[in-house]
C-alpha cells in the first residue's frame, strides 16, 4: 500500500513536471570537477531562463565520444548541447554536424577567449565550440626534494635539465620517483604525452604530404629518451599510468616530477587530497632548443549538434557556462581557485585570481605558447599539437599508443615499436585515401 | 579410517569451497568497502583494509548528484518488461521445440543462439536509425524491446532444455483428457515447469539489469538505468573510485538482495530437471 502510493505520487509529480511546458535541453558532459560544479550552479541559470529545463547527461569520456558521434552522426537528437575536445571540433564543424555559435548574446564579449583557445574552436572564421575549460601541460615538481637534491628548476626547463634532476631524485628503495608520466595506451593517453613531446624533439606524425614519419631519427631519438628516462626514473609498471594513476602518485608524495594536464595544478596544491599541496612548483613543459615545447592545449567546450531542435536556447545555455559572469559566480560560491581556468584573458588578469592560484601564470603561458595550427618543428599538413585533428586519429593514435606503451613495458625494443607504429600508419592511411 | 579420510576431504572441500567464494565475492567486497572511503585512501598505497575513517560522504553526494531513483525504476521496469516479454514468446516457441520437433529444429536453435555470437557494435548505428525514426530512442519501451530481443535466443534456449526433460506422454495424456493446445501450455506444462520458469525469469532479469551496451547507447537522461547512473561517475580528470564505489555499490544492491532471497530457486533450477 505504502509503496503503491510512494510510486503513484512520485509517477503523478513526474507527469506534472513535465507537462508544465518548459523547453528542455539535454546537456551531455564528462564526470570533471569543473562540470560537476557546472552542474550544482544550473540553479542560476534556469532562475535567469525560467521557461528553460536543464537535464544532464553524465558519462565516462570514450562512451561520451561513441555515443554523442553516433547520435550526431545519425542526427538523432538526443542531445541538445555536448561537451567535446578541440580534437572533435574542427573534424565535425566541417562534418556540418555542428551550429555555429552566432547568438551567444551582445554581452558575451567573444574577444576575450584567449586567441589560441578560439582558434583551436573554429573554422572558416567562425566559433562552433565555446571552450568551458582550456588546460595546456607543464611542469609540476617537488620544491622541497629539489632543494634536497640542490638543483633549481628554471621557468623554462629543457629535457636534458629534467632527465638529470629525475635521476638525481629518484630513490627507488624510499619509493619516491625521479619523475611520473602517462605511459597508459590511448590517443588521449600516452600519446598526448607523447606526441606533443616529440613536437619538442623536432618529430612529426606526417610530412607534408601525409607520410607517416615513425621512421624518422627524430621519432627514435624521443622514444630512446622516454623509455631509458622512465626505466631509470619513473615509477614501477608507469606504462599502465594515465592522468588519474599520476595524480594519484603524485598526490601521495612519490614523484618528484609530473608533466601533465595544467588543470592537475588545482588537484596537487589542495591540501584535502594532497599530501605536497604546500610543497608543489611550477614550470614550463620542457624544449630541446628547437623552438617547440612539449605542452599541449586542450579546451573541454560546449558546442550544440545540428540536430538539435532548441539551438536558441543551446546557445543561451552555452553563453551563460562560458561568460565572465559564470567564473564570477564560481569563485563567489567555492572561492577564485575553483574557478574554470584557461579561457578567458580577463581571468588572468584579475589580481584575486593571480592571488588564489599561484599556478594561474604557468598555465596561462602554457597556453599562449601552443599553437595548434603550426604545432611542430618542421611543416605538417595537419592541425592538433598533441593529435592530429583526422577523424582516423582516434584508432590510430590508440593502436601507435600500444606500441609505444609495449615498449615502455620492455615488451618491445624502441626500434621494433617504431616499426609498427610506422607499418600501422602507412596502412591506415592508405585505407583512408591520404597516401597511394 | 576410512572415516577420517572423510572428515579431512570435507574439511579440505569446505575450505576450497569457501576459498573460490571468497575470490568471487572478493571485488564486490572491495567495491563496498571503497565506498566508505575518501577519494585519498581509495588509491592509497599500500590500500588499507579496515582501518580507515569510514566516511558516508561519497553516498552523500552521489545522492545528491544523482537521481538515483529514476535510474532505479527504469532499470526495474526494463530489466523486468524485457524478461516477462520474452518469457511469453519463449513458453510456446519452446514447447513447439521440445515437443512437436521437426527435422531443422536443431538448426533453429543453433541459429537463434548465433546472433549472440554477433558483437553488439555492429547493428549500433542501423538501430539506432530505427530507434531515431520510431522515435524510440531514450524511451523504457525501446530498451525493453531491444532488451527481449537480445535475452530471447537465451531465454528460449534454457526453457528447451527444462522442457526436455518433461516426459511428453504427461503431455499426451492431458490431451486425451480432453485439453485443447492452450490449456496444455497453461494448466500442465506451465505448473510442472515452474522451476526452470522462475530460474530463468531470475538469471534473465539479472542480465537484463547488467546490460550495458544498448542502455548505454540507446538513452539519453529520460530512460538511463542504473548502468548509465554508474558510468556517469567515472573521470578522465580527477579521483573518482570511492564515488564510482558508492555509485556501484547503490546499484549492485537491489539484484544482489534480490539474488540472496532467490538463491536456493535459482540454484534448484539452474541444476535440476523439472520434474526430479
Amino acid at each position: 500500500m505504502t509503496l503503491r502510493s510512494v510510486l503513484l505520487g512520485m509517477s503523478s509529480l513526474f507527469v506534472l513536471v513535465s507537462a508544465a511546458g518548459a523547453e528542455t535541453l539535454t546537456v551531455a558532459t564528462v564526470n570533471n570537477g569543473d562540470m560537476v560544479r557546472m552542474q550544482k550552479l544550473t540553479g542560476d541559470f534556469t532562475a535567469r531562463y525560467p521557461d528553460i529545463k536543464v537535464e544532464w547527461v553524465t558519462l565516462e569520456e570514450n562512451v561520451l565520444r561513441q555515443k554523442v558521434t553516433t547520435d550526431i552522426a545519425t542526427k538523432g537528437g538526443q542531445f541538445d548541447v555536448l561537451t567535446i575536445g578541440t580534437y572533435e571540433v574542427p573534424i565535425w564543424a566541417k562534418q556540418g554536424w555542428l551550429v555555429a555559435l552566432d547568438k551567444l548574446g551582445a554581452g558575451y564579449d567573444v574577444d576575450d577567449l584567449l586567441p589560441a583557445i578560439r582558434s583551436g574552436l573554429s573554422a572558416d572564421g567562425k566559433l562552433y565550440a565555446a571552450p568551458f575549460y582550456g588546460e595546456s601541460s607543464m611542469v609540476m615538481y617537488r620544491t622541497d626534494l629539489f632543494a634536497k637534491a640542490g638543483l633549481t628548476m628554471p621557468a623554462a626547463p629543457t629535457w636534458d635539465f629534467v632527465a638529470e634532476a629525475a635521476r638525481k631524485i629518484t630513490d627507488k628503495p624510499g619509493e619516491v620517483y625521479g619523475i611520473c608520466l602517462r605511459g597508459k595506451a590511448g590517443w588521449g593517453e600516452n600519446m598526448a604525452f607523447l606526441t606533443a613531446t616529440s613536437n619538442s624533439f623536432g618529430a612529426r606524425w606526417f610530412d607534408e604530404k601525409w607520410q607517416p614519419q615513425f621512421g624518422s631519427a627524430e621519432w627514435k631519438t624521443t622514444l630512446d629518451f622516454y623509455v631509458k628516462l622512465m626505466k631509470d626514473a619513473g615509477p614501477p609498471g608507469a606504462s599502465s599510468n594515465g592522468f588519474n594513476e599520476n595524480l594519484a602518485l603524485f598526490q601521495s608524495g612519490k614523484c618528484g616530477m609530473w608533466i601533465d594536464a595544467t588543470v592537475a595544478a588545482s588537484f596537487v596544491s589542495n591540501p584535502k587530497e594532497s599530501k605536497v599541496a604546500d610543497k608543489v612548483g611550477y614550470a614550463l613543459a620542457p624544449d630541446t632548443g628547437l623552438g617547440k615545447r612539449g605542452n599541449w592545449l586542450w579546451a573541454w567546450s560546449l558546442a550544440v549538434p545540428a540536430g538539435s531542435k532548441k539551438t536558441e536556447a543551446a546557445q543561451k545555455f552555452i553563453a551563460w557556462a562560458t561568460s565572465k559572469d559564470y567564473l564570477a559566480l564560481v569563485a563567489s560560491k567555492e572561492g577564485w581557485a575553483n574557478v574554470p581556468p584557461g579561457t578567458r584573458a580577463s581571468l588572468y588578469a584579475n589580481p584575486e585570481y593571480q592571488k588564489a592560484a599561484p599556478f594561474a601564470k604557468m598555465t596561462l603561458d602554457s597556453i599562449n605558447s601552443a599553437d595548434p595550427t603550426r604545432p611542430t618543428v618542421k611543416p605538417v599538413p595537419y592541425v592538433g599539437v598533441q593529435f592530429v585533428a583526422i577523424p582516423e586519429f582516434q584508432g590510430l593514435g590508440t593502436a601507435v599508443g600500444q606500441q609505444f606503451s609495449a615498449a615502455l613495458a620492455g615488451q618491445k625494443s624502441v626500434d621494433d615499436a617504431l616499426k609498427a607504429a610506422q607499418d600501422l600508419a602507412v596502412r591506415e592511411m592508405t585505407k583512408a585515401g591520404y597516401i597511394k | 579410517m576410512a572415516r577420517r579420510v572423510t572428515v579431512t576431504q570435507k574439511l579440505g572441500f569446505t575450505a576450497l569451497a569457501w576459498g573460490v567464494g571468497m575470490l568471487l565475492f572478493f571485488p564486490i567486497l572491495w567495491t563496498v568497502l571503497t565506498s566508505f572511503k575518501t577519494e585519498a585512501e581509495a588509491v592509497a598505497s599500500p590500500p588499507s583494509f579496515l582501518f580507515f575513517d569510514w566516511t558516508l560522504e561519497n553516498y552523500t553526494e552521489v545522492q545528491h548528484r544523482s537521481n538515483y531513483v529514476r535510474h532505479f525504476l527504469n532499470s526495474v521496469v526494463i530489466s523486468l518488461g524485457s524478461t516477462v516479454i520474452g518469457l511469453i514468446i519463449a513458453v510456446p516457441a519452446a514447447w513447439a521445440m521440445a515437443f512437436q520437433p521437426a527435422k531443422r529444429t536443431k538448426d533453429l536453435l543453433m541459429w537463434m543462439l548465433s546472433t549472440k555470437m554477433m558483437p553488439p557494435v555492429g547493428v549500433l548505428v542501423p538501430i539506432y536509425l530505427i530507434f531515431r525514426d520510431l522515435e524510440l530512442l531514450d524511451t523504457r519501451l525501446g530498451l525493453t524491446v531491444v532488451l527481449t530481443l537480445i535475452d530471447l535466443p537465451i531465454i528460449v534456449w534454457m526453457l528447451y532444455t527444462y522442457f526436455k526433460e518433461i516426459p511428453g506422454e504427461i503431455l499426451e495424456a492431458a490431451r486425451m483428457d480432453g485439453a485443447g493446445l492452450w490449456a496444455e501450455i497453461v494448466h500442465v506444462l506451465t505448473p510442472m515447469a515452474v522451476p526452470g520458469i522462475a530460474s530463468t525469469l531470475l538469471l534473465n532479469v539479472i542480465l537484463a539489469w547488467n546490460e550495458a551496451f544498448w542502455t548505454l547507447n540507446l538513452t539519453a537522461a529520460k530512460a538511463a538505468p542504473l548502468t548509465a547512473f554508474i558510468a556517469s561517475y567515472s573521470s578522465p580528470e580527477g579521483l573518482f573510485y570511492a564515488k564510482l564505489s558508492a555509485a556501484s555499490t547503490m546499484a549492485i544492491a537491489p539484484i544482489l538482495i534480490l539474488g540472496w532471497f532467490s538463491q536456493k530457486q535459482l540454484v534448484r533450477g539452474l541444476t535440476f530437471g523439472a520434474v526430479k
